[in-house]
């Protein structure tokens, strides 16, 4: 058991790559940093491979049937004895507030780890081609090793607080790497969006967290599954309500969803490898990896579940609709990221969990190989990533247009690639899981299913095909990639092509290993039901038995039959696009401008909740709360706090002066004054002039002496 | 040693001060040599604590207790008496710590006095300990005011363009809540004689009738409400709680970059701290029979998301930070008003990271001042390319005090939050929109400063850190490390203290069995018994609590 008991040493090893890049990646050769980081990489790749092939048989045991493996590395927040502790909602009981530096390995994080290694390894070796010739190589790779190191950290959690670390690394190392390119100022300020975005959510997530401590005394991911499958808590119970809510938000703003989906576009400013990575690959799938992680609470809210699917496929249709218009060639990829993650979500609101994480799987291949493939259009047109401006590349990079054909063929859901089988298995449980309703978002996805095939192909014809519309420069240098590039998209084309067979429906007669492979982790959901629910299911099961098959079939042909007409229409629109073509959607110029300026949600956005735009002169959102809260703070608290001060000091002056004038003057000197005016007749007799005194007594004498002489 | 142990790490900075004396001032070096000498040996002497304060971190009471009650003035009944629990460890480790680092950082910062300047910030250091360490309120009062002396003076002679508004507001405004609480102090002391005849400022005694005076029927829940807000003017003004904050932006805007390390990274905590050692236990009925406390909590949310707005608007970098603190410090508070053992020991943690990062933002951005002598934001841009060591270094500490797990910011903001939630939800959903808006101010900034091109050809020839710059940063970083990666050790310190005063505070708290240690020292922390001799009648054992908190 070598490798599964020391499972934790998977993301060690990035890390371990990273803190090398830190501390001297400066002073390093490019070899030896590509050595370390992508070696780093595809070491973990082999430990996880080992680890969950270990993990299999481990699991196929009878004493371990269907467990969950755990290992605890260490207590990290809180203490060993267990006497730091919080009250539960009950108001009595305790709980010991602890998290553990612990790691779990069940079929869930077992099918994240293998596709987070195996494609983050591909990406490795690709960006050792595509960042060749860029400044800041150290940089870029212990970015890229420390997003593995978090990732991994998320996925191989045994809590939801460990979760969280990794949940808040991804967001560092996407801010990270979004801003790498930080001398541009609009790639700083996507980072700052994407970090400050991802962070409204994981304040959700946070009080998501806190609920369920609250209620269920742990966050420990076997014990809150244990607690909430064994029936002492009562479907649609507020609390778990709330947690669930709460979780999701936290999973809207880092799988982007509405409304919080905005950063992902943005994030584009970052080098082709990140956005194929980071914001295609894995780190986006991690709400829906933490939901479906969560799915025990997240069936005894059927609240949450509603919100989820309805938030999933609303979003799914609306950031199709905004890719049919975009130009560059990375948004169009960015909003068909946001699209799909809607339906990933669609398919876990309707409680089909082993789908929305097949489509993950699957998406996986085809995301990061059309990324990585824009990656390498860009690369061969110097630079450009502005589709008017591309056209006829198709013979001068052949491997890129054939794996991104291929790519392409598995998101529009043409069979027999990857995207077919998930996608189809997403609408057709949207479709019967819930009935009533429910079929209104089935449509919505179909529809979405249509534009997806019709913005694709529409890359794909405008790049790879037409007339060439590049200048004469550009097209000179025209390349194709170094085989370090060319490498990993063939090996993700192989995927995209044979991913899908892992979950061959039983009606194509297949047996759908994938979802058998993840029922240990989703099937008991059922057990929350009753008994009598149970058996009306069943019952309900068996009759629509006989025609569901048949519906089936025809769905799956409709959904066969949209992504064909979506070809077939962007087929029509652009193959021959020239200089000056015209877009099909401009004969309605409303719409058009609307989708191209995305809705003007980041308008409406700035207006209302960031206030960097005024409205006429008042600004809004936090910065006009910002606005108004400085300036309360200089005008009126520390005006008082200088006012009493200014009445003290009038005060003390009122009390000089009274002191002066009363006290002193009236009080003391007044006496003095009387008396002084007193003297003065006094002294007009004593003035102090000898001579004077002499005077007087010579007259007094002569006085005298009159007075006694003539009396 | 180990039973003067306190007294050592108390005066060798005093030590420092008096030989500073006799160098003479013309001789700047060894000035400068001398002061960073006893200011490393005042960190290295406090050392030998840790070990040996582990060995006894679950026992219950004060340790290491030196001195007796009354023996300094026996007439009036003041004693020198030191002594720790694990709150005081660390923060007093915090300030031994920070102590050495601002002294290092101000190496080539201070060019004028700097004999003074040096004999001042040693003075300041043997202040700051002896709050922490006082268990004799004489004595506690002593160090509290001398500790005000030396800061005054830091800002008033070595601050900026504004320094005599600052230093002056400064000392008057804290000098205001001093006198209230020494007013407090002589009730309490007073009262204690009313109830034993023994005049004592023992706050181990004082502990044991303070809280008689809510049911006293001489006194009632009015007096004991107003004694309460003697001592609580005197603590908020120094955290500073909203809206008596607003000496603190000035103050550290003025003050010179080690002055700002040590105002905000141990100044403040003396507010944090007095409330705990003080407020809490003293008048238990205070915050959970009336609604002090829920006003307690509205000042603290208040400062979380206010501070954090107010901070958004800043062009000036320091004050940013300074705002910045408000915030962070609200979180402190309302993690001892959540008063539960996770709000407590959250705050305490917080505490300590605040000094830890706020402490770092305040050399980094002294370093930026040291450079081009401005901290207006307009003036930076584009500083990763020039300075990228300095540009690696700040991005560790922003994300250090913006919450990034795995780094000692979040451990405590974590603890706090759940504490608080646990306690009330809706606190906690209150304080949430703080995290946010700490990282919306602390990377906006980032970006301003360092990111962009450089557009200033002022900012060209910077160079990077010196060996020495770096030298302060590097503790303070494996310190957010450690605390990020392995807190437990500061959990396991911090278990004892906290279940104790919440044990004191709300005797209905549910608690595990085996949670506080039974002891008979400090007797005050268990719960009270009638002891008093006259008025006989006046004291009823404290009814249970019925707090409100919960919903």
């Amino acid at each position: 058991m070598l490798f599964l008991d020391h499972i934790w040493l998977i993301p060690l090893l990035p890390a371990f790559g990273a803190i090398v890049m830190f501390c001297f990646g400066r002073k390093l050769q490019k070899a030896t940093v590509s050595a370390v980081c992508a070696g780093a990489i595809v070491v973990a790749f082999l430990f996880a491979c080992g680890a969950v092939w270990q993990y299999t048989n481990w699991a196929s045991t009878p004493q371990n049937f269907h467990r969950p493996y755990q290992t605890v590395l260490y207590t990290w927040l809180g203490t060993d004895t267990r006497h730091l502790t919080y009250v539960l909602d009950d108001g009595k009981s305790t709980a010991p507030f602890q998290a553990d530096a612990g790691f779990l390995l069940d079929p869930l994080s077992s099918i994240w780890l293998l596709f987070v290694t195996g494609v983050g390894m591909l990406i490795h070796i690709y960006s050792i081609g595509y960042m060749a010739h860029e400044g800041g190589y150290y940089r870029f790779f212990g970015y890229l090793n420390l997003f593995m190191f978090s990732m991994l950290t998320l996925i191989l959690a045994n809590n939801y607080v460990l979760l969280f670390v990794g949940w808040e690394g991804v967001g560092l190392c996407s801010y990270l790497l979004i801003g790498f390119y930080f001398h541009r100022t609009s790639a700083s300020d996507a980072a700052n969006k994407a970090f400050i975005v991802n962070r409204i959510g994981d304040a959700g997530f946070l009080l998501g967290m806190f609920f369920i401590a609250r209620y269920f005394g742990s966050l420990q991911f076997t014990e809150v599954t244990r607690l909430a499958h064994s029936g002492q808590f009562a479907i649609g119970d507020p609390l778990i309500t709330a947690a669930t809510l709460l979780l999701f938000v936290g999973a809207c703003g880092k799988s982007a969803q509405l409304p919080l989906y905005i950063w992902l576009p943005d994030a584009m400013e970052g080098p082709t490898p990140v956005s194929a990575l980071i914001h295609a690959a894995t780190m986006v799938t991690a709400g829906i990896y933490m939901v479906a992680r969560s799915n025990a609470l997240f069936v005894l809210a059927p609240t949450s579940m509603e919100t989820v699917a309805i938030v999933g496929a609303l979003t799914a249709i609306f950031a199709a609709s905004i890719g049919l218009v975009q130009n560059d060639i990375k948004r169009v990829l960015a909003y068909s990221t946001v699209s799909q993650l809607g339906y990933m979500f669609l398919a876990l609101g309707v409680g089909a969990f082993s789908a929305g994480v097949f489509h993950v799987f699957t998406h996986a291949f085809f995301k990061a190989l059309l990324f990585l493939g824009a990656g390498s259009v860009i690369h061969a047109m110097s630079g450009e990533q502005d589709m008017r401006n591309m056209g006829d590349l198709h013979r001068r990079i052949p491997v890129t247009h054939w794996t991104m054909f291929i790519a392409t063929l598995a998101i529009a859901g043409i069979p027999p690639f990857a995207g077919f089988f998930s996608k189809d298995e997403i609408l057709w449980q949207t479709w019967t899981s819930q009935g009533g309703a429910y079929r209104l978002l089935w449509v919505v996805g179909y529809f979405t299913a249509l534009m997806t095939a019709f913005y694709m192909f529409r890359l794909m014809y405008l790049s790879f095909h037409g007339r060439p519309r590049m200048s004469h420069e550009v097209e000179h240098h025209i390349h194709e990639s170094p085989t370090s590039m060319t490498g990993p998209l063939v090996v993700l084309a192989v995927c995209s092509v044979f991913a899908g067979f892992l979950g061959w429906p039983h009606s194509l007669g297949g047996s759908d290993r994938f979802a058998k492979f993840l029922e240990p982790v989703f099937a008991r959901e059922a057990q929350v039901l009753t008994e009598q629910d149970r058996a009306a299911q069943v019952a309900a099961g068996e009759k629509e038995a006989e025609h569901t098959t048949s519906t089936e079939y025809l769905l799956m042909f409709m959904s066969v039959a949209a992504g064909v007409v979506g070809w077939g229409m962007a087929w029509k629109a652009y193959r021959h696009a020239d200089r000056g073509y015209v877009e099909p959607t401009a004969a309605a110029p409303l719409v058009y401008n609307t989708l191209l300026n995305k809705y003007y949600v980041d308008e409406g956005y700035d207006y209302v909740f960031t206030g960097r735009r005024k409205i006429g002169d008042t600004r809004l959102g936090v910065l006009g709360l910002g606005e108004a809260s400085a300036w309360f703070d200089s005008n009126i608290v520390d005006s008082l706090v200088n006012g009493a001060g200014w009445i003290t000091r009038l005060t003390a002056t009122i009390s000089s002066w009274w002191d002066k004038w009363v006290i002193d003057g009236v009080g003391v000197n007044g006496p003095a004054i009387f008396a002084r005016m007193l003297s003065y007749p006094a002294r007009l007799f004593e003035w102090g002039l000898v001579q004077w005194y002499a005077l007087v007594m010579t007259a007094g004498l002569v006085g005298f002496v009159f007075y006694y002489v003539y009396q | 040693m180990q039973s003067h142990i306190l007294s050592i790490i108390l005066f060798t900075p005093l030590v420092g001060a008096i030989v500073l004396l006799f160098v003479p001032k013309q001789n700047e070096d060894a000035v400068r040599w001398i002061a960073n000498v006893f200011a490393l040996a005042g960190f290295l002497v406090s050392l030998p604590l840790v070990p040996w304060f582990w060995e006894k971190r679950f026992e219950p009471g004060f340790k290491f207790i030196e001195g007796a009650a009354n023996n300094w003035i026996p007439s009036i009944g003041a004693g020198y008496v030191l002594g720790i629990d694990g709150i005081s460890f660390l923060l007093i480790m915090l300030t031994t710590l920070l102590g050495w680092i601002s002294i290092l950082s101000s190496w080539t910062a201070i060019e004028n006095r700097v004999k003074e300047y040096y004999i001042w910030f040693l003075i300041l250091q043997t202040g700051m300990l002896g709050v922490f360490m006082a268990l004799d309120f004489f004595l506690f009062f002593v160090f509290w005011e001398a500790m005000l002396v030396p800061m005054y003076l830091l800002i008033g002679i070595w601050g900026g363009p504004r320094k005599l508004y600052a230093a002056i507001k400064f000392f008057l405004y804290t000098l205001a809540g001093s006198v209230l609480m020494l007013l407090g102090i002589l009730f309490l002391y007073f009262h204690h004689h009313g109830e034993t005849n023994v005049y004592t400022f023992s706050i181990r005694e004082l502990y044991k009738t303070a809280p008689h005076i809510y049911f006293d029927p001489n006194y009632g829940p009015g007096i004991a409400i107003l004694l309460f807000f003697a001592f609580f003017f005197a603590f908020a003004i120094k955290v500073p709680m909203f809206p008596f904050h607003t000496w603190l932006p000035d103050a550290h805007v003025e003050a010179p970059t080690a002055g700002s390390v040590i105002l905000a990274g141990v100044l403040l905590k003396m507010g944090t701290y007095g409330f705990i050692r003080f407020s809490l236990p003293f008048f238990p009925d205070v915050l959970t029979h009336t609604k002090v406390r829920s006003w307690m909590i509205v000042l603290s949310i208040i400062a979380i998301i206010y501070g954090a707005l107010v901070s958004l608007m800043q062009k000036d970098m320091k004050k940013l930070v300074a705002y910045s603190s408000v915030s962070h410090l609200g979180f402190c508070t309302l993690g001892i008003f959540a008063l539960t053992p996770l709000g407590l020991s959250g705050s305490v943690l917080q505490q300590i990271n605040h000094g830890i990062s706020t402490g770092a933002l305040f050399l980094i951005v002294g370093i930026l001042y040291e450079r081009r002598h401005t901290r207006e934001i307009a003036e930076y841009g584009g500083i990763s390319n020039v300075m990228p060591v300095y540009a690696t270094i700040t991005m560790i500490m922003f994300l250090s005090s913006m919450g990034l797990p795995l780094l000692n910011g979040f451990v405590g903001e974590f603890t706090i939050l759940q504490g608080t939630f646990m306690e009330n939800w809706k606190w906690g959903a209150w304080a949430v929109p703080g995290v946010v808006l700490a990282a919306a101010y602390l990377l906006w900034l980032y970006q301003r400063v360092f990111f962009g091109q450089v557009t200033n050809p002022k900012n060209e020839k910077l160079h990077d850190l010196t060996p020495r710059e770096v030298l302060t940063f590097v503790p303070l970083i494996i310190m957010a490390f450690w605390i990020g990666l392995y807190p437990k050790p500061f959990f396991e310190i911090l278990e004892q203290p906290v279940n104790q005063l919440v044990q004191t505070v709300r005797p209905d708290y549910p608690l595990p069995p085996g949670a506080v240690n039974a002891t008979n020292e400090p007797a005050a922390l268990t719960v009270p018994v009638a002891v008093a001799a006259n008025p006989p009648t006046a004291v009823q054992a404290r009814p249970a609590a019925s707090v409100k908190g919960k919903n």
